[in-house]
């Protein structure tokens, strides 16, 4: 069986449905690159989803009580608890004899890569039934951009003021670690190829995890309007790489496919200039973040070797 | 009466959103290729696409970001002030 809703097919543009499961009007920020992503992932997933948000802006996006944006059941649950919530939850519906529902993890950088990180890291190696996807927004932008560990080196917060020192965690690597069946990363700039991550995700049963970057304008500082050209410009410029793990095997997904040579790659700055939480780093601190990022590319081809 | 704390899927949970738009995207049909971007790019889900391929936009929830401009190949939208 391929997917529980036997969802087979390649997604387009054409073929991404016009059925909205993410309601307009909802309190997240103009510009927003999380709810732009998960209006894409709730298409792609289809109305037999349930979502668990644990704190993070998701949460705050859903509006005032009685109304959510969601058409699909949403649990809001504690901050540290959403993967062990979504594995009580695929338990529950196992023991009704539901198997046609995704159980899927929407949480923030902060609940996963900080507080929520022993649940997730449980879940994946109990190997639950369920679908994780960080949407990261290098932050904690809902309470007003404090740094996670997820921030990236050299990018301002409020609790960063001259630039972050420490490096970015890699998430993504740590869930490899766990040696679950899928782990892949994609950019809210390309919708069309997490939708197309989510359609083999749901393909496989165990855990499966996405991390999403996920510019945002008022943390990163830039205009809303800009949100989609940000994201593109972490990917061409090679400061976020996207890829998917499965089976021990990786592969480069969509325009990063075609970056592995670092002189096709546009230069960090154009990245950097266009954010105002890089404004604190200077040409040396640039200089670091390069060799981080040739790094990061190093590994990851290493994995793509096999 | 129960009172549940369950919300239900409804438009406008956050509010009339429109009302925080400074500037509203205006749509130039004939310009308009019909690749629709703006539909696959719109974080609110409020540019619509038609059986014809036209787009339109819905003002009551727009935020008014500018994406769909910005996305917009032809230059079909513009962006244009309020007040």
């Amino acid at each position: 069986m391929v997917g529980h809703q036997g969802i087979t097919e390649t997604f387009t543009l054409k073929s991404l449905t016009d059925e909205e499961y993410l309601l307009p009007g909802n309190a997240a920020c103009p510009g927003c690159a999380a709810v732009m992503a998960m209006r894409i992932g709730l298409k792609a997933l289809g109305p037999r989803t349930v979502l668990i948000v644990p704190a993070c802006c998701m949460s705050v996006a859903q509006g005032h009580y009685p109304k959510t944006p969601s058409k699909v059941p949403v649990f809001n649950t504690a901050f540290a608890a959403s993967a062990a919530t979504a594995s009580g939850i695929r338990a529950a519906l196992e023991m009704k004899g539901i198997t046609d529902v995704y159980v899927v993890c929407w949480a923030g950088d902060g609940g996963t890569a900080d507080i929520g990180i022993q649940s997730l890291s449980g879940a994946a190696e109990r190997g639950d039934d369920l679908i994780y996807i960080c949407y990261d927004n290098e932050a904690y932008m809902n309470t007003g951009t404090q740094r996670s560990s997820s921030t990236s080196e050299g990018a301002r917060t409020t609790t960063t003021i001259t630039g972050k020192a420490e490096r970015k965690k890699d998430v993504p690597g740590i869930m490899m670690a766990h040696r679950i069946p899928y782990v892949a990363t994609a950019c809210a700039s390309y919708p069309l190829d997490f939708a197309n991550k989510l359609r083999r995700a749901v393909s496989i049963k165990g855990t499966r995890y996405i991390h999403l970057l996920s510019p945002c304008p008022p943390g990163w500082r830039y205009p809303s309007e800009k949100t989609v050209e940000v994201g593109r410009l972490a990917v061409e410029t090679g400061a976020w790489i996207l890829y998917e793990w499965t089976g021990g095997r990786c592969r480069l997904t969509g325009p990063s496919s075609g970056l592995a040579d670092r002189s096709r790659r546009r230069p960090l700055e154009e990245y950097l200039r266009i954010q105002g939480r890089f404004s604190e780093a200077d040409p040396s601190k640039i200089e670091a973040m390069k060799k981080r990022i040739d790094e990061e590319w190093e590994m990851i081809l290493e994995l793509c070797k096999g | 009466m129960v009172v549940l704390p369950v919300s239900r899927g409804r438009e406008g949970a956050g509010g009339l959103t429109g009302m925080w738009r400074i500037k509203r995207p205006v749509v130039d049909s004939s310009k308009c290729t019909k690749c629709h971007l703006c539909w696959l790019f719109c974080p609110e889900g409020v540019v619509r696409r038609g059986s014809k391929g036209e787009v339109w936009i819905v003002y009551e929830f727009c935020k008014g970001c500018g994406i769909c401009a910005e996305v917009c190949a032809a230059h079909a939208i513009k962006m244009v002030r309020e007040v």
